[in-house]
């Protein structure tokens, strides 16, 4: 064969199964969708920046915060916790993979169809206009003929996605573990790893239904939704919501995983309270299943549910604010160094504790029916989400960047990209507390003068741009330490976990010897003993030679779970358009079938070709 | 989950499979669970339409309902068969469940075809919709379940037939199983208690 | 493989099979006696569960398998009921 290295450069990347290069291209892809939904924000600012917004149309405003909301939530937060969840995983419990490593490379690619097909909408008649959370009747209307069909369907499959990379995780945990490390030696965003594998198992399937009902009421005319023929509207709202309490933690836990792990390194302390860190992220998994008619105070639930789920919500704020004091305790006393990822882990702690109080005025009922479907909400949970994950998931890209490049980011521009977006952040929603009490309400295209919601719509929009600025200067920043950066060495951080005991960027296998663990932050230990000061020593003894091991069995590349995929996404266009669409629903099919098949067809492992 | 018990497992594929097929069974639940609730919800909102106590035909479903439990018996005597390595004798159970599968296939369409004569259809009433989405969505996982019972039975003929193979009996055997699981809840809950 | 209790032999599985379809028809025998009225719901879930139990622990080897499995599969059985309680609860239906 006579290919080009350009080409096979590729081919390497649409066949490869090891979860550090499906790990990179999660993170990429994740980038690619933050631009996307960035400007998608922009336009909504700069629609809202001055009272009566001309800028865009009421039908185009629906597209965008619709498809803000869903690129945000399922195309950036996600995936960029599934990058780090993927390339450090494994790592971090000693592994050399997932447990499954082609079936981690088939959710990669059934992600990236889900994204394609949910994006491809813009440009066939209008993308999905009604909310993230398609309530119904707006969702299962077929006035607007197709475009809700694009979102029940993209968010169909890219749940797909997630459930079996969440079976892959969980498997992965539980099976392959380097010897000594128990569950609670496990790292705690291992851990929180973990739980938000266990809260997308049990909670995607329940929309996956609501979903395929909403589908079929658009499309075969079923009455699920359909309050003229007897069905019930807020079924779907409590389907809905029954996944998404727990995909809100679905979101934040990683980045509180990964602060637990850039705290302590930098502030050269063990993590204060560890376990409690640990059960508390636990308890927010399973109590995150029992709050979530909170996003329903208004439908009419009645006293009692509406008493009950305040009561739930008031309660699940009692873990979370555990965390932050384990989080204090682990800087207070400590040598802190501010580097970039510490500045955003800290950035990450004052602005989830700002959303986390205004979460907690939502539970009161009463104060809720006056906050609900207002900017206030809107508030809320971009304090939770952009100061909370999405800072917590660049204090875990700065941190783990020397890591999986070799190379450090640099520091001055990384500071500087941290304040310019801590200040947009809070310029951007801190206004938006106030417009919401002042009765601006959400998913409105345009405001009237002199209602006194100018000024602060206008900071706000000041503010998105400067965090779009911040966002460049990350980019001048990878662009730069990809030219010259500095080469990072194994260990830039002094680390406390396994994947700082290897080269940077890690070899294919990931260990040369499968590491024995004797402790919580092993490699630490490996480094340093304590004095009877209860000060760090270096350990001066050289580790002794490892062991030889047998043959190392790394996962063969395949193409078969991009084919599968591919198929999928041929599937999902011809169901749109049913019912000629039949035609490229079969084909599509049979391209899915051809692709699982050879792949269970396969050899496993390299060594079983020869 | 002690770490002894983890030790002892390590890296044994059929173990590391078996954790994965529980885990996702665990998930199938929560599936069946909105279906069967939404159901419930629903199951008076008949409007102008037949009522469940007007279309259902309790022998009729009795009798494919015992059909599909018993194919949990050929199920597991195939894999008893493949752990015996008795594989002529695995090959027969194997296609005997998926013959029973495919019976109890037949007498969902038999039954539709009665109901949508009896002027229930999926479009009808929330009743006719959430009763027709929840059993073919279970007659859907029946499907697929005869096809890998089928493929795993052919494959045991060529020469792909791995070590392990006889896992891949066991798995297919505890997704069928679920399914039929599933079907005693339905088979309760949506029909006995419903006429 | 760790296995708690050695696993059933095919007798076994016949004469599992054998109380299955024995609680079958005892299932449907009693949504056809009039007098046991208000006793019959009762009656019915717990005999589902009963069968639900019994293909869960013999025919896939619960009983006998690592505990693992018994617990992560557990979850899922116990989340469903109790959340989707809660949902059919508000709307009144298990009440009215
Ligand atoms: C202390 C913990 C928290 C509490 C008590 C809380 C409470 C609430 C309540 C009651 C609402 C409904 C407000 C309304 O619509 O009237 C809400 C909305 C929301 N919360 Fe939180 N929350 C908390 C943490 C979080 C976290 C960690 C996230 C995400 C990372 C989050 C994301 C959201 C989102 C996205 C919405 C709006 C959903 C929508 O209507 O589109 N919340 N929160
Ligand atoms: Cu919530």
């Amino acid at each position: 064969m006579t290919e080009t290295a350009h080409h096979r450069g590729m081919w390497r990347w649409l066949t490869t199964t090891d979860h550090k290069k499906i790990g990179i291209l999660y993170g990429i892809t994740a980038m690619g969708f933050f631009v996307v939904g960035g400007i998608e924000a922009l336009f909504i600012r700069l629609q809202l920046a001055t009272p009566n917004g001309e800028i865009l149309s009421a039908d185009a405003y629906n597209q965008l915060f619709t498809m803000h909301a869903t690129t945000m939530v399922f195309l950036v937060v996600m995936p960029a916790a599934a990058a780090l969840t993927n390339y450090f995983l494994p790592i971090l419990i000693g592994a050399r993979d997932v447990a499954f490593p082609r079936l981690n490379a088939f959710s990669y690619w059934v992600f990236v169809a889900g994204g394609l097909f949910l994006t491809v909408s813009f440009f066939v008649g209008g993308a999905p206009d009604g909310g993230w959370f398609g309530y119904a009747p707006l969702s299962t209307q077929v006035t607007e003929v197709v475009r809700m069909d694009y979102w029940a369907l993209g968010l169909q499959v890219l749940g797909l996605a997630s459930v079996l990379s969440s079976v892959n995780f969980i498997t992965t945990v539980f099976t392959m573990r380097a010897p000594g490390m128990s569950l609670m030696r496990m790292p705690v965003f291992a851990w929180m790893a973990t739980v938000v594998s266990f809260l997308l198992l049990f909670s995607l399937p329940i929309i996956t239904i609501g979903l395929l009902q909403v589908f079929l009421d658009r499309n075969l005319g079923t009455g699920f939704y359909s309050a003229a023929s007897g069905g019930d509207p807020v079924l779907w709202q409590h389907l809905f919501w029954l996944f998404g309490h727990p995909e809100v933690y679905v979101l934040i836990l990683p980045a509180m995983g990964i602060v637990s792990e850039v705290l302590p390194t930098f502030s050269r302390k063990p993590l204060f309270g560890r376990s409690f860190v640990i059960f508390s992220g636990i308890a927010i998994g399973f109590m995150g299943f029992g709050v979530w008619a909170h996003h329903m105070f208004t439908a009419g639930l009645g006293p009692v549910a509406e008493a009950a789920f305040s009561l739930t919500t008031m309660f699940i704020a009692v873990p979370t604010g555990v965390k932050i004091f384990n989080w204090l305790g682990t800087i207070w006393g400590g040598s802190i160094r501010l580097k970039t990822p510490m500045l955003f882990s800290l950035g990450f702690i004052f602005l989830f504790v700002i959303g986390g109080l205004s979460g907690v005025t939502h539970s009161i009922v009463p104060s809720d029916a006056q906050q609900h479907d207002t900017y206030y909400v809107v508030a809320h949970f971009h304090y939770v989400l952009f100061g909370g994950a999405v800072f917590g998931i660049f204090s875990g890209l700065y941190y783990w960047w020397p890591k999986v490049t070799g190379k450090l980011l640099n520091e001055r521009i990384g500071r500087l990209h941290f304040w310019l977006m801590f200040i947009g952040m809070n310029l951007t929603f801190a206004p938006m507390h106030i417009l919401g009490l002042n009765g601006m309400p959400r998913r409105t295209y345009r405001y009237a003068e002199g209602l006194g919601l100018d000024l602060w719509n206008l900071v706000a929009t000041i503010g998105s741009f400067t965090i779009a600025a911040s966002l460049l200067v990350f980019f001048w920043n990878w662009y730069r330490t990809a030219k010259h950066g500095q080469p990072a060495g194994d260990d830039p951080w002094d680390g406390r976990t396994l994947e700082w005991s290897i080269s940077s960027p890690p070899p294919e296998h990931n260990f040369d010897v499968i590491p024995v663990v004797h402790s919580e932050d092993d490699f630490w230990h490996r480094k340093y003993t304590e004095n009877e000061a209860g000060h760090a020593v270096t350990v001066t003894a050289v580790p002794s030679a490892p062991a030889a091991e047998g043959p190392i069995h790394l996962p063969s590349p395949s193409y078969y779970p991009a084919l599968a995929s591919s198929g999928i996404f041929v599937l999902l266009l011809g169901l749109v358009y049913l019912p000629w669409g039949l035609i490229a629903v079969g084909a599509g099919a049979v391209v899915t079938m051809w692709g699982l098949f050879g792949w269970s067809m396969e050899p496993l492992t390299r060594e079983d070709h020869g | 989950m002690s770490v002894a018990l983890h030790e002892e497992h390590a890296h044994d594929p059929a173990h590391i499979r078996k954790v994965a097929m529980w885990v996702f069974l665990g998930s199938e639940c929560l599936l069946f669970g909105t279906l069967i609730s939404t159901f419930l919800l629903y199951r008076t909102r008949t409007g102008s339409g037949p009522t469940a106590a007007d279309v259902f035909d309790i022998p009729f479903t009795s009798v494919s309902s015992f059909i599909l439990l018993m194919s949990s018996l050929t199920m597991v005597l195939a894999h008893h068969s493949s752990v015996r390595k008795d594989y002529r004798q695995m090959r027969l159970w194997l296609v005997a469940t998926a013959l029973l599968g495919v019976t109890f296939l037949a007498g969902q369409v038999f039954e539709f075809t009665e109901f949508v004569h009896e002027g229930l259809t999926v479009t009808t009433s929330p009743f006719g919709s959430s009763f027709f989405v929840l059993t073919s969505f279970h007659g859907a996982h029946v499907a697929v379940g005869v096809l890998m019972l089928l493929v795993t039975a052919l494959m045991s003929f060529t020469g792909k037939w791995r070590p392990d193979a006889g896992m891949d009996v066991e798995l297919v055997g505890l997704y069928w199983h679920f399914v039929d699981i599933v079907w005693i809840v339905i088979f309760t809950v949506v029909y006995l208690l419903q006429v | 493989m760790a296995q708690q209790r050695p696993h059933p032999r095919p007798r076994d599985y016949w004469v599992v099979a054998l109380i299955l379809a024995v609680i079958t028809a005892a299932e449907v025998s009693v949504t056809y006696i009039d007098f046991l009225d208000a006793a019959v719901a009762p009656m019915l879930l717990v005999m589902a569960a009963a069968k639900f139990a019994i293909v869960v622990g013999w025919f896939m080897h619960l009983r006998f398998d690592a505990p693992m499995y018994r617990r992560l599969f557990l979850i899922g059985v116990i989340a469903a009921p109790i959340l989707f309680a809660a949902v059919l609860f508000s709307f009144g239906v298990l009440i009215g």
